[in-house]
């Protein structure tokens, strides 16, 4: 339906890129075309290469159900735990919704720990993709306040008092901690202000987590995907994204699905504490407060370490000492398919972080207590002593054969 | 791989190490347990009864309106009949006096301010969740509700609390709720207490999660679904990579 004299200005203007009216000013198919349609990728890649495709679909399912839930939420310590209620019991379609919520929290966790241990076993953290992994560990931290904050929010007994024991947590930090703890509970103990402050963190953080995807696919994508055998270019060559790997993730996602679909309908008790359907009683101490699974190795080192500071220390550093593996291992070897030491380490550390979570569920109490130490100490000798180590090794090896 | 480390560390929850200080309920045969569980709807409408006509003297249904009980087969006429045979609060006269109105289906379950017989300082507690918070689940409460026995021999029980070797203690507050006939069902079937506890467990642990039915059957539909498409993508993965292989 153009007039003459636009079609006049299209055509004389020599300058204009080829393509349709909407490519000229917004050239998005040349974008997909170039990021998602032609990326090479290296052949190689295998299916833990999936994984990302199946986090990116979930961090979308949570978005997404995310913004039911919030739209029938109530962020009071009055209503918080009614409006949940009818959520279950009324809201049309609410119970489906609210057990996609939490199933798919769950297998976020899960699939991100995955993504993770990946990275470390493949090395793709080392260079050029330092950035991607510093904006992985970044949405990993994010991830889990997120989780945090969404747990407290259905303000059953495990809600408040795991807000509870955060306030105490951040009460412990020398000097600031006091401030703090106000600061976070709003008050003495966990209240009105604690659920508003978690509520507008948790609805903050979810796109704001989605803002720090874009940028970590940004940088994947300038990078370019490393491959299993960490020699780049890929020995087998590379191929288009789509369909080649499309498609790989496709079929990824789908079994994403199937597992998610199978937990929230047939077996939610596997990801369900039956204590927070409990209201939150300020003066009741349940007899046992555990995190969700997910927190359980950090909650195993928080409780390894005797005395509270330190404890909290450890167990944030767990997280922290992530964002420093690309200087820790400045070895050019990047797969551990070719560091033979390094593999059996990473399978220890795989080891330990499962130990831990379940020393945290067993309360490090016993026998739980010397794993739990041993365990958490492995922990930080991989990245703090053992990946140095062999980086200087390995640097070393090389120089002499060249 | 993760549903296998998911599993593990869920069913590694803490085993208390002191031995627990009541009898280990005997577990029953419920259809509502595993993970394609169903409810006989007739059963959770006679554990109703049992329910508005023994336990709500004492426990509220927090949370639960009257409509939701659509769920357990109800018609609406039924449900708005039921709904008016509660007593609603609706401010106060201007005496200053309570005023009471007959329930609408979109009301809450009145919780029982206070319960005639129950002393001061025993807390009763809401039913709407039970069957899912309640330590041993509906095993234990169908147990509780008809393990009322006079003590043994030698063992003291405090005046006002009742020998029940299921309870937390081996006593408890409540006095024996069951004595068989108090209620009359209508279709038929013979009031005995072990009829009645076991009808007001399954009404308990329906209204505990009212949806688990429609739950299991969506979950059976889309996990097919699914396995069909897993299939035909993984087809369509081995024809789009048959180039290149």
């Amino acid at each position: 339906m153009t007039g003459p004299s636009s079609t006049e200005t299209d055509s004389d203007d020599v300058d204009a890129p080829p393509g349709t009216w909407l490519e000229r000013r917004l050239p998005v198919g040349r974008f997909l075309s170039v990021q998602f349609g032609r990326f090479p990728m290296p052949r190689s890649a295998n299916v833990l290469w999936t994984v990302g495709a199946m986090l990116s679909a979930v961090l979308l399912l949570m978005l997404l159900s995310g913004l039911v839930l919030a739209m029938n939420y109530t962020p009071t310590a009055a209503g918080a735990f009614a409006s949940i209620e009818a959520i279950e019991r009324r809201v049309p379609s609410g119970w489906l919704i609210r057990s996609m919520h939490m199933a798919g929290a769950s297998l976020f966790l899960g699939a991100l720990y995955l993504h993770l241990f990946r990275g470390l076993y493949y090395g793709s953290y080392k260079k050029p993709r330092e950035l991607v992994w510093l904006f992985g560990i970044l949405l990993l931290a994010m991830t889990m306040v997120t989780a945090f904050a969404g747990y407290v929010l259905p303000w059953g007994q495990m809600s408040y008092w795991g807000a509870d024991i955060a306030g105490q947590a951040l009460a412990s930090i020398p000097v600031i901690g006091p401030f703090l703890e106000r600061v976070f509970l709003d008050g003495n103990q966990p209240g009105d202000g604690t659920i508003h402050h978690l509520f507008v963190l948790h609805f903050t953080l979810a796109f704001a987590i989605l803002a720090v995807v874009g940028v970590h696919v940004a940088t994947v994508h300038i990078a370019g995907s490393g491959n299993p055998d960490g020699v780049e270019p890929d020995r087998k060559g590379s191929l288009p994204f789509t369909p080649y790997f499309a498609i790989k993730d496709a079929c990824g996602v789908a079994v994403f699905a199937l597992v998610l679909a199978a937990v929230m309908f047939l077996f939610p008790d596997l990801i369900i504490e039956t204590a927070n359907y409990r209201p939150a009683n300020p003066l009741h101490t349940p007899t046992s407060i555990e995190p969700e699974w997910y927190f359980l190795p950090f909650f195993g080192i928080l409780q390894a370490i005797p005395f509270k500071f330190g404890g909290l220390v450890a167990s944030a550093g767990a997280v922290l000492v992530l964002f420093f593996v690309p200087w820790l291992d400045t070895s050019p070897v990047r797969s551990a398919r070719q560091r033979p030491l390094y593999r059996a380490s990473m399978m220890g550390l795989v080891v330990a972080f499962v130990l831990l979570g379940y020393a945290g569920s067993h309360h490090v109490e016993g026998n739980w207590l010397l794993i739990a130490r041993c365990a958490a100490l492995f922990y930080f000798f991989h990245f703090l002593v053992l990946m140095p180590l062999l980086s200087r090794r390995e640097k070393a090896a090389l120089k002499d054969v060249s | 791989m993760l549903a296998i480390l998911l599993a593990g560390l869920t069913f590694g929850a803490p085993a208390g190490a002191t031995p627990p200080d009541h009898d280990h309920a005997p577990p029953q045969h419920w259809s509502f347990e595993g993970a394609l569980g169903n409810f006989d709807l007739a059963a959770v409408q006679r554990g109703y009864l049992v329910y508005e006509q023994v336990c709500a003297s004492c426990h509220g249904l927090k949370h639960v309106h009257f409509s939701d009980l659509a769920g357990m087969g109800l018609e609406p006429e039924a449900v708005q009949a039921l709904a008016a045979g509660y007593e609603i609060r609706a401010g106060r006269d201007l005496s200053g006096a309570p005023k009471y109105r007959h329930g609408l289906p979109d009301d809450a379950f009145p919780t029982p301010v206070r319960p005639v017989g129950v002393k001061e300082g025993v807390m009763v507690p809401d039913l709407a969740r039970q069957a899912l918070i309640y330590p041993g689940g509906p095993d234990r409460i169908y147990a509780l509700l008809t393990g009322y026995s006079a003590p043994p021999a030698g063992v003291p029980v405090p005046p006002g609390l009742f020998y029940n070797r299921f309870a937390a203690g081996r006593v408890i507050a409540m006095k024996p709720p069951l004595h068989g006939g108090d209620v009359h069902y209508e279709d038929g079937t013979a009031a005995s207490v072990e009829q009645e506890a076991r009808d007001v467990t399954i009404f308990l642990a329906w209204v505990g999660q009212p949806h688990l039915a429609e739950r299991h059957r969506t979950g059976v539909r889309v996990l097919i679904y699914l396995l069909f498409l897993i299939v035909l993508l993984f087809i369509l993965k081995r024809r789009i990579w048959s180039h290149v292989h």
